[in-house]
């Protein structure tokens, strides 16, 4: 099991690291998605896996896992999820006002900018 | 249990949704309260800060809940000091954004201005790794608003960006705050000081990776090379008081690395010790360079100033990256220099952009403008204190930095690096200052006819300058402040024994 877990966090992670480097807000969008998707599930992990056991401590159970993890996931699951949504929204509305959805500004579309020589840097994060 | 302490983060939770849902059709009411809201902080800050610096630090433990369980916030002289600096800043803010009627362009300037100042304070004052995690969730979902404010297709567009870069981050702080917990089993900071010298050697590889991806979500907050790239573009297209407020966002990094990496990577974390120095510093000393090439570079005012807001991060960072007590006081006094130099620098940029019709924050010759001798001077002011010239507190900020880095092993790079980004930086405002007042005060045909505009808001921004020379004043009484609250630093002994109780510490060391 641990293998699968470790896979998936391990695959999911690098689709969206590569989609997250892509230059249009789609994929982006979507790299971020897959991004919580495996934070969530290594964060899950970080309990240690365990199965048919309680998250608390019991006579009846032969031991127990770890619930801070699970709230921890819980709290990182609402932020994410609210995240994705005000992305999503943000996305559509730069799209909709420049006209492309195209992550990086350094094509001199700055309004009140001469030129965007010097922001050069600007749009390396997501070009 | 001293209830005050919580106050900075509950006020302003408070009255963020307060302002929206009852308010949001009234205009005056917001700007009253939120007004209120600012001063309240204020002088909540200051009892604060008395109370910090008279005593010993003190826990406030939410829920009654004993500490490595439960949620706790810790005010020490630190912690206090920020929170201070946050409620100064945020009533100039709020009085520039009222009187310069920014608020008016956009809806719910007001209840996100809260939410932001609710998510500073909590990142100062938690004294727990995943409720940091939260609280910095809490200031950039509310930053991400203020910076859209007033809208339009160029912010949309660095606003995209500036959001898909601190997700990423988000994702980043997770993995590690998974990683660390892992291996420790707590996220409380004081208990994670007694846990780590304790971590077996075998899973000593995977704490440094939590604690190194921790050092770069910090850094790409506090904007350092070479995850630094956001903030020009960021600071640049955001809302003038936004931008100023933002000052303050970017020491949220720094504060979060000194605290992180002297209490629980101190002198007593055995192989791990001071873990984050030696990437610490090379990284600085390139941020301060990117900077000051920044500075020289920029076509744009407002850009300028963002690559100066790059190279003084690159300065404080330096100082912090020492990690001796004696650079840590020159860290944290030129914290505050730079935020009021910065936040001065930003609202006087957006005032002379604003008076310059349709040449804005270019750098090129433009008619004379309203008020050209008087914001000429303001801004000559606010840039020798930038790039750090007497007499105003940017030369003593460096000059302490300069004298704690005498010790170092790096001193001739540091010096060699700090004096000369110094002059590049000179140059460069130099060059800004002298085309935008005294070759376009050459040209040919003046408009008399330039109209007045208020004064306030070129008030608010004169604050920042006047709390500047407060600053050189009080630099006495201040440093003696700051030297024990980074005595308290590196002697993390009585924060963890406040947080985990007498008896904890002495059965587990």
């Amino acid at each position: 099991m641990e293998l699968l877990v470790a896979s998936g966090v391990g695959v999911m992670t690098a689709a969206g690291v590569y989609l997250l480097l892509r230059a249009r807000t789609f994929p982006v969008i979507i790299g971020i998605a897959l991004l919580s998707y495996a934070v969530n599930t290594f964060l899950f992990a970080t309990g240690r896996l365990a199965t048919n056991l309680p998250p608390v401590i019991s006579d009846s159970a032969n031991g127990y896992t770890d619930p801070l993890p699970q709230a921890l996931v819980l709290t990182a699951i609402v932020i994410s999820f609210g995240m994705t949504a005000v992305i999503v929204v943000l996305a559509l509305r730069a799209y909709l006002e420049a006209g492309s959805d195209e992550v990086d500004t350094a094509e001199g579309e700055r309004p009140g900018t001469g030129s965007s020589g010097d922001g050069a840097g600007t749009g390396g994060g997501a070009a | 249990m001293n209830h005050w302490i919580i106050v900075p983060i509950v006020l302003p939770a408070l009255l963020a949704p307060f302002i929206v849902l009852t308010m949001r059709h009234d205009l005056l009411l917001q700007r009253v309260f939120s007004m209120a809201g600012a001063v309240a902080l204020l002088a909540v800050a200051l009892g604060l800060t008395a109370q910090a610096a008279s005593g010993p630090a003190q826990l406030y433990e939410l829920g009654n809940w004993r500490a490595p369980f439960g949620i706790v916030l810790v005010l020490d002289r630190l912690s206090a000091l920020m929170v201070l600096l946050t409620s100064l800043l945020s009533v100039v803010v709020a009085i520039y954004a009222i009187t310069s009627a920014w608020d008016t362009r956009g809806r719910h300037f007001h209840a996100l201005f809260q939410f932001q100042l609710m998510g500073i304070n909590g990142a100062f004052l938690t004294g727990d790794i995943f409720n940091l995690f939260v609280f910095f969730e809490v200031l950039l979902i509310a930053s991400y608003g203020l910076m859209l404010h007033g809208g339009g297709a160029a912010r949309m567009k660095a606003g995209v960006q500036y959001v898909v870069v601190n997700l990423a981050g988000s994702t980043l702080f997770l993995i590690a705050v998974g990683t660390i917990y892992g291996v420790t089993g707590t996220l409380n900071m004081a208990d994670l000081a007694v846990k780590v010298p304790q971590i077996p050697a075998g899973d000593q590889a995977l704490l440094r990776v939590g604690a190194l991806l921790l050092l770069v979500v910090f850094a790409v907050k506090a904007a350092l090379v070479p995850i630094h790239f956001w903030l020009p573009g960021t600071y640049a297209n955001a809302p003038a008081p936004v931008a100023a407020l933002f000052a303050v966002m970017t020491k949220v990094g720094a504060y979060s690395i000194l605290r992180f990496f002297t209490l629980v990577f101190g002198d007593a974390a055995g192989d791990n010790a001071w873990l984050a120095a030696d990437w610490l510093l090379p990284a600085a000393l390139v941020t301060l360079i990117v900077g000051a090439a920044g500075v020289l570079g920029a076509k744009e005012l407002s850009r300028l100033v963002c690559f100066s807001v790059v190279g003084s991060m690159g300065t404080l960072l330096t100082a912090i990256a020492l990690f001796t007590p004696a650079a840590t006081v020159a860290a944290l006094f030129y914290m505050i220099h730079s935020t009021f130099a910065t936040a001065a620098l930003f609202l006087l940029a957006d005032q002379i952009s604003d008076r310059r019709g349709g040449a804005g924050g270019r750098l090129t010759t433009a008619p004379r403008f309203a008020q050209t001798g008087l914001l000429a001077s303001l801004f000559f002011l606010a840039a020798i204190a930038m790039a750090g010239m007497p007499p105003m507190t940017g030369f003593l900020g460096k000059l302490m930095v300069l004298d704690s880095a005498r010790s170092s092993d790096s001193m001739a790079t540091i010096w060699t690096i700090i004096l000369v980004t110094s002059l590049v930086s000179i140059v460069g405002f130099a060059r800004a200052g002298s085309v935008i007042f005294w070759k376009s005060a050459s040209l040919p045909d003046p408009v008399e006819t330039a109209p007045s505009r208020p004064a306030l808001p070129i008030a608010a921004a004169s604050l920042m300058l006047a709390a500047m020379v407060g600053l050189a004043i009080f630099a006495n009484p201040v440093t003696g402040y700051l030297e024990t609250a980074a005595a308290e630093l590196y002697s993390p002994t009585h924060y963890i024994r406040t947080v985990l109780g007498p008896e904890v510490v002495a059965e587990q060391r």
